[in-house]
């Protein structure tokens, strides 16, 4: 039954995995939009290495992991709107009538987005090191790195997985991109919490969780092994990936129970 | 004439009406703007203690003008967007087959874009303000300051309609989005020109939209600069992207 279920699991990742690779733009984007935005802000906020105690000698090794959390931002609307494309068209309705749950479909949806997040994590991390960028905690660090980065792609999946599940409309996801982009703006993304000077901020930045999540994978270029830095990112990832897993599954549920 | 202004009365009160009653359309016209004041003043303050940072005014200031721009040109993609959707419902079309003088949608469109654009602008402003911005500069600059956003403003109108004329279909956003957003980045948004290094520094240099973010950090610090050129830069645009919109009904009225 177990290994039924598994197989199913893995012909709707196959799927969702397909289709996600059969869409240029779905890809595109991911790739370069981050990767532009590496070069303007790399260069662009290149004098900030002039602060004083400014933690990096220069701004690209500072910045290079916004491209991983903006690769998992984009994770979130690329599961959020295949799951609600799956709504509109009718397809989620023709899974009910298979023995597959909630949880498995979505474990099965999530794989496309996961799979665009792991391309394009190589992709940043091969740039960035092209581009001069250093990873203090070596090969392994830069390994670690990854599989952090998939980590959040994972977790905010979830977060696009229940607003694709709730709305069950592709634009509606769309639309909440500006809302998950406030989250990861008010962040210690462009400058570490120690240097923003307006109290304000640096108090929404140090609740905000998004800044434990790019200060960990930071740490990891910038820093080296730092044991905190690690485990708060580690922590907060699998907390808003199980919350996200939780929250997608039951919205899923309830979509599933009124069709 | 008559018949022009009737059919851009016409598409602006349309437009707008269709803005304004459509909060998925308004609402991200109106928070990205805010969103990028409050991460790059806010987040980005201790920029203004680079060396060589001389700008008369605090750091919210100097990043207001680039956001205050921003959304000028945002207001003219999110317009071109409206557009692009009156192609796909067929409105456009039917409006096409309507209209004594099609020039006249042109303008509907560019001015419904500017009635959009002065919400936000008045929203962003406050914003700025009630987070305590320096205005150093007078009426009159300030005054320059929104002229120069207006000009942005019609020109991304004009370019977003003369994509959406082209290509029919709201898929084409990104070719509407992608080259405002680079163009604006690779002008000096974090520090003035004189700052930058390398690369961004080459480029910057012969963007024209430095010289339009020049000269309105300029008027709002009360030392206008390169205020002239910016005025010029910016008509210049403008006229081009009215060549490319007018161009693009053309192809429009030949596929009808």
């Amino acid at each position: 039954m177990q290994r039924e279920a598994l197989r199913e699991i893995g012909m709707i990742a196959g799927r969702s995995v397909r289709r996600t690779l059969r869409q240029p733009a779905l890809i595109v984007p991911v790739v370069v939009f981050p990767l532009l935005l590496l070069a303007i802000n790399a260069s662009g906020l290149d004098v900030t290495k002039n602060i004083p105690n400014f933690p990096a000698d220069s701004y690209l090794d500072f910045a290079l992991v916004v491209t991983f959390m903006q690769g998992g931002l984009f994770a979130a609307t690329t599961a959020g709107t295949e799951l609600a494309n799956d709504i509109e068209t009718g397809f989620l309705n023709r899974l009910q009538l298979t023995p597959l749950r909630a949880p498995a479909i979505l474990v099965g949806q999530l794989a496309g987005a996961m799979c665009v997040a792991f391309m394009s994590s190589l992709i940043y991390l091969a740039v960035g090191l092209l581009a001069g960028a250093h990873v203090a905690a070596g090969v392994g660090g830069a390994a670690l790195l990854i599989v952090l980065a998939m980590l959040v792609a994972l977790a905010f999946g979830g977060l696009g997985s229940i607003i694709g599940a709730r709305t069950g409309s592709a634009e509606a996801v769309q639309g909440m991109f500006p809302l998950l982009f406030v989250f990861f703006f008010l962040s210690s993304m462009n400058l570490p919490r120690n240097l923003i000077e307006t109290d304000w901020f640096r108090t929404i930045a140090t609740w905000n969780p998004i800044s434990y999540l790019v200060e960990g994978l930071r740490s990891l270029v910038i820093t080296g092994w730092d044991g905190t830095a690690l485990w708060r990112c580690l922590v907060t990832a699998v907390v808003i990936s199980i919350l996200g897993f939780l929250g997608a599954s039951s919205s899923l549920r309830t979509r599933m129970a009124r069709t | 004439m008559t018949g022009t202004r009737a059919v851009a009365r016409a598409v602006a009160r349309r437009s707008l009406i269709h803005a304004f009653t459509n909060p998925a359309l308004l609402v991200p016209s109106i928070i990205f703007p805010l969103i990028f004041l409050l991460a790059f003043a806010g987040g980005l303050s201790a920029v203004q203690d680079v060396p060589g940072f001389d700008f008369n005014g605090d750091y919210t200031a100097f990043q207001f003008v680039f956001v205050f721009l921003q959304s000028a040109a945002f207001g003219g993609v999110f317009t071109g967007f409206g557009i692009a959707a009156d192609f796909e419902s067929g409105f456009a079309r039917r409006m096409m087959l309507a209209a004594p003088h099609r020039s006249g949608m042109l303008l509907g469109y560019a001015a419904a874009g500017m009635v959009r654009w002065c919400v936000t602008a008045v929203l962003v402003s406050v914003a700025a303000v009630l987070a305590g911005m320096d205005v150093h500069g007078n009426g009159i600059e300030l005054a320059g300051l929104v002229g120069v956003a207006l000009l942005v403003n019609i020109a991304s109108t004009l370019f977003g309609a003369g994509v959406s004329l082209r290509a029919k279909t709201l898929q084409a956003g990104p070719l509407m989005q992608i080259p405002i957003f680079v163009g604006l980045f690779l002008a000096p948004v974090y520090v003035p020109l004189k700052l930058l290094t390398g690369w961004i520094h080459t480029v910057a240099s012969y963007n024209p939209i430095t010289a339009l973010m020049q000269a309105g950090r300029g008027f709002i610090s009360g030392a206008p600069d390169k205020s002239l050129l910016a005025f010029a830069c910016g008509a210049a645009i403008a006229a081009l992207m009215g060549w490319y919109a007018l161009r693009g009904l053309r192809r429009a009225e030949s596929g009808l």
